[in-house]
């Protein structure tokens, strides 16, 4: 690609991909973002926020200073069928005097009076960017909290500068696992139907819609991990027969810990799109091996796909052959969306992660039309460059792409955590297909296709 | 007391200093900002920024990682510098710190230096600014910002010229525009910092900036210290933080200080200052529209007079609402802000109103459960009050998540006054309208045994 050549940062290039039919192309990945580029990512801590968030009724504790707290305070759309614990943000809040004099005190005490006044069942303590470099020994504080009042006080290792988005997920993974693995377990008889819904934080109740397919075909969640769950149902996952993992980039190392661990045998899935949600609830009823819940499986398959295929040709035929730009977090989400917009009859003619993996863009490669470009942890600059060489008419990512995309005058897709409507199964790919439809045929693009100002 | 636990903040009512820094620069021409720091807090301010102004916001970061920390991050900042230029060309570039450069004690003026030195940079004026997240809040970041900047560009006092400097708070981009119109009406020539009420309302254009045009011109910074007067739009800010007091005392500009011009009194006070410094009179239309804010304020002073508030936000914000409410006999249950600042709260007590200072929204929360106001007023973060209490929330100030358009709202002089008044007024009518019928009902109508 001839503006490839010109684009000024050498260094980012390996990370942009042009696919070529036939040829063996490959893209850099899983590095460290490069400086000044405005990258799109985030910091470790975010990584862990993000999955242990959700856990209801926890006390998700920041160790640091106050911009950590407020930043992430309630800003997903994680929904509870519970306790709303989790929506509040409790931080340190430490100040200058704590950098000096160290903030392990501090966190102690706060541990203290939090744990006398609301009682939860668990404590997640954050590390941030300063607490690493100060050396609060946090791991301390919570063991000895942990001894003093008989419940868990589980340290996070989410120091922001200490790696990537992508190590946060794993430190959450970590906490998770010694979450399920502490304390007193009697193993139970496994019930060959009962599974744990791995890398779905139940944003706009998404755990439940699927969850509804789950017991229509006669099968048992123990607990999504860790959309909507508790302390008491996360110590019980490990009763399970199998694990299913929605979100990889999040929670593929939980569930390979839980297999090393607990020895539950996981299956990767996907329910975004109405592909993905039909193999994927017939790959959970095999995994159960059950011939009554095939049964049921292919019955709910039939009925649903019967019900929403209708509504999904008529916004078919108002979306057919739009262009269409992906910028999401993780791979593994990057594919389904392709396959989501092609059943549309959509063309993805850009296509991007902040922390996809090798596989999953080998994936992406294959999946694309030739021309289409792939891009590993961008930024505004070259989303806005690609966008516009592309053509594309709409773009999907996250909270801060949306402005872009529309000074750009491009229609636009939430498939983020501020979602208020569910995009997942196949109520969530009419969901879907209807914002499509909304955003992309707008009246208001009228307008601004004409010239915008000089009308 | 001011929130429920010494050693933890519950819900946070304020952000961190870098943030307010970021806003302070985007309202300086063709400027960007470079985050010393791991990447998590470019994004997130970037996010908290771009969900509130539905504009692009685009910060840089240095992406410090283990090694930067451990070995410093110099090669980091020159390299990102470097990115930033060829991939911006600004003609500013702002480098704030975070938490984690100021921890492992970057010292950013001089690796700048080596910067400017080795790749013979000239024409970029890069500005360090020290904003560890640790040491204020971002109301302060914000005001010490500004100071930097102005400290950088009037190093040496510029030659007299007339100008009045006006120091803006973070109000709206529409506040801004009103304050510059007014200082039309007034024929003054002014320096008006900062000035983001085009660069974060952009209107819609067919070719799309990456640096949108607007803000206050660094030609025009130069020219501060040489200023006749100086107008900051802040009672509450402290001296250490104060742009305007550095002009005072480095360059002796006199300082005048007012609450931002929300409310009759308020307005009037910088209606006055400006007449004080210009010896100009009150421009003619400026009094039509007083009177018809006061025409406004008579017609609905006896629905305000029965409505009760909280306040919450910004210091300045809080302080200024808290004054509307007063003269119009709307009663501040409590007025807010997650900030420590000894000044506002002496102001706000000085009222007669409870203040708190360095409190957080779960206490906020609990005393508005206590007290019942009819309304809440404040940032969106009141949110969770609003939907556990089902009690009205009047939304102004940063951030505002939950609606769309904070930034083009008019809430300064006669004229946003009279609007925002109108707001908050109709919403007590609506409570009212809703409730009365029922009220009555039940008070009277069942007590006769007619149930």
């Amino acid at each position: 690609m001839k503006s490839l050549e010109a684009y000024p940062l050498e260094e980012r290039k390996s990370h942009i991909l042009v696919k070529e039919k036939d040829q063996n192309q490959g893209i850099s990945c899983g590095r460290h973002s490069v400086s000044g580029v405005v990258s799109q990512r985030a910091c470790v801590y975010c990584g862990a926020r993000v999955v242990l968030n959700p856990i209801t009724d926890a006390v998700h504790i920041v160790h640091g200073p106050i911009g950590c707290s407020s930043y992430t305070w309630d800003i997903r759309g994680s929904l509870s069928s519970g306790s709303e614990m989790f929506r509040n943000s409790f931080s340190t809040d430490l100040e200058e005097k704590d950098i000096i004099f160290g903030g392990e005190k501090k966190l102690s005490e706060a541990i203290d009076e939090i744990v006398r006044a609301k009682f939860p069942k668990a404590v997640f303590v954050y590390s941030t960017c300063v607490v690493g470099v100060i050396g609060d020994d946090i791991e301390a504080v919570c063991r000895a909290a942990e001894r003093k009042y008989g419940i868990r006080v589980i340290p996070v290792k989410s120091t922001g500068f200490a790696g990537s988005k992508k190590d946060g997920y794993k430190a959450a993974c970590d906490a998770i696992i010694s979450l399920m693995d502490g304390g007193k377990y009697e193993r139970g008889v496994k019930d060959p139907r009962s599974f744990n819904y791995l890398g779905d934080f139940n944003l706009a109740g998404e755990i439940w819609v699927v969850n509804n397919y789950f017991k229509e075909i006669g099968l048992n969640m123990i607990t999504g991990v860790t959309g909507d769950s508790t302390v008491e149902k996360l110590r019980k996952a490990r009763n399970a027969s199998f694990n299913i993992v929605q979100c990889a980039g999040s929670s593929i190392y939980l569930a390979e810990r839980m297999k090393e661990k607990f020895g539950i045998p996981y299956e990767k899935v996907s329910f975004f799109g109405i592909q993905d949600t039909v193999s994927s609830l017939i790959k959970l009823a095999e995994l159960s091996g059950d011939e009554e819940v095939k049964k049921k499986t292919e019955k709910l398959i039939r009925i649903m796909v019967a019900e929403v295929e209708p509504v999904l040709e008529k916004y078919r035929k108002k979306c057919r052959g739009k262009r269409v730009a992906i910028y999401v977090g993780g791979g593994f989400k990057a594919v389904s969306l392709i396959k989501q917009f092609s059943e549309l009859g959509m063309k993805t003619v850009m296509v991007g992660t902040q922390t996809g993996r090798k596989q999953e863009y080998e994936t992406i490669r294959e999946l694309v039309e030739e021309g289409t470009v792939i891009l590993d942890d961008t930024n505004p600059s070259e989303l806005e460059k690609f966008m516009k060489e592309k053509g594309a008419d709409l773009l999907v990512g996250g909270v801060k792409e949306r402005p872009l995309a529309y000074k750009l005058g491009m229609a636009f897709i939430d498939h983020n955590h501020e979602r208020k409507h569910p995009l997942i199964g196949f109520e969530g790919a009419v969901n879907f297909a209807r914002e499509v439809d909304l955003t992309l045929n707008s009246p208001v693009w009228e307008f601004v296709r004409k010239g915008g100002l000089h009308e | 007391m001011n929130r429920n636990y010494v050693n933890l903040d519950v819900n946070p009512c304020k952000m961190c200093m870098p943030m307010g820094g970021s806003l302070a620069f985007k309202g300086i021409e063709s400027s960007m900002v470079l985050m010393h720091g791991s990447q998590g807090c470019s994004t997130y301010i970037r996010r908290h920024m771009a969900t509130h102004f539905n504009e692009p916001v685009d910060i840089a970061s240095t992406s410090l990682s283990e090694n930067g920390t451990v070995y410093g991050g110099s090669r980091n900042l020159k390299h990102g510098l470097m990115n930033v230029i060829k991939l911006y060309n600004p003609k500013v570039i702002g480098v704030l710190t975070t938490c984690l450069a100021e921890t492992i004690g970057e010292d950013i003026g001089r690796i700048i230096e080596e910067f400017k030195e080795k790749k013979d940079i000239r024409n970029i004026d890069i500005i360090p600014v020290n904003t560890p997240g640790y040491g204020a809040s971002h109301f302060e970041g914000y005001f010490h910002t500004m100071r930097s900047i102005i400290e950088y560009y009037n190093r040496k006092k510029a030659k007299p010229n007339g100008k009045v400097n006006i120091i803006i708070p973070n109000m709206t981009c529409a506040d801004i525009r009103e304050i510059k119109r007014i200082l039309r009406l007034f024929h003054v020539d002014y320096v008006l910092m900062p000035d983001f009420s085009d660069t974060l309302d952009a209107p819609y254009k067919p070719d799309y900036e990456k640096i949108p045009e607007g803000g206050t011109r660094i030609d025009d910074i130069k020219n501060m210290s040489g200023a006749r007067a100086t107008i900051e739009m802040s009672v509450s800010i402290d001296d250490r933080y104060s742009p305007g007091k550095y002009l005072e005392e480095e360059h002796g500009v006199p300082l005048y200080r007012c609450p931002i011009p929300i409310g009759i009194r308020n307005t009037d006070w910088l209606i006055k200052t400006l007449s004080g410094i210009t010896g100009k009179q009150n421009p003619g239309s400026l009094a039509v529209e007083r009177g018809r804010l006061l025409d406004a304020m008579i017609d609905s002073h006896k629905y305000n007079g029965e409505g009760t508030v909280a306040i919450f936000g910004d210091p300045e914000t809080v302080y200024a609402v808290t004054s509307l409410c007063l003269e119009n006999g709307i009663t501040p249950l409590i007025a807010a802000t997650g900030s420590k600042n000894l000044k506002f709260r002496n102001l706000i007590a000085a009222k007669g109103t409870q203040a708190i200072d360095g409190t957080d929204f779960e206490y906020v929360h609990e005393q508005v459960k206590k007290l019942r106001p009819h309304l809440l007023i404040g940032n969106s973060d009141g949110k969770i009050i609003r939907e556990k209490e089902h009690i009205p929330l009047i939304r102004i100030g940063f951030p505002i998540h939950d609606h769309i358009g904070a930034q083009r709202k008019l809430f300064v002089g006669y004229r946003g006054s009279m609007r925002f008044l109108d707001d908050i007024t109709n919403t007590l009518l609506d409570l009212k309208n809703e409730s009365y019928r029922q009220k009555l009902y039940s008070e009277f109508f069942c007590r006769q045994g007619n149930t």
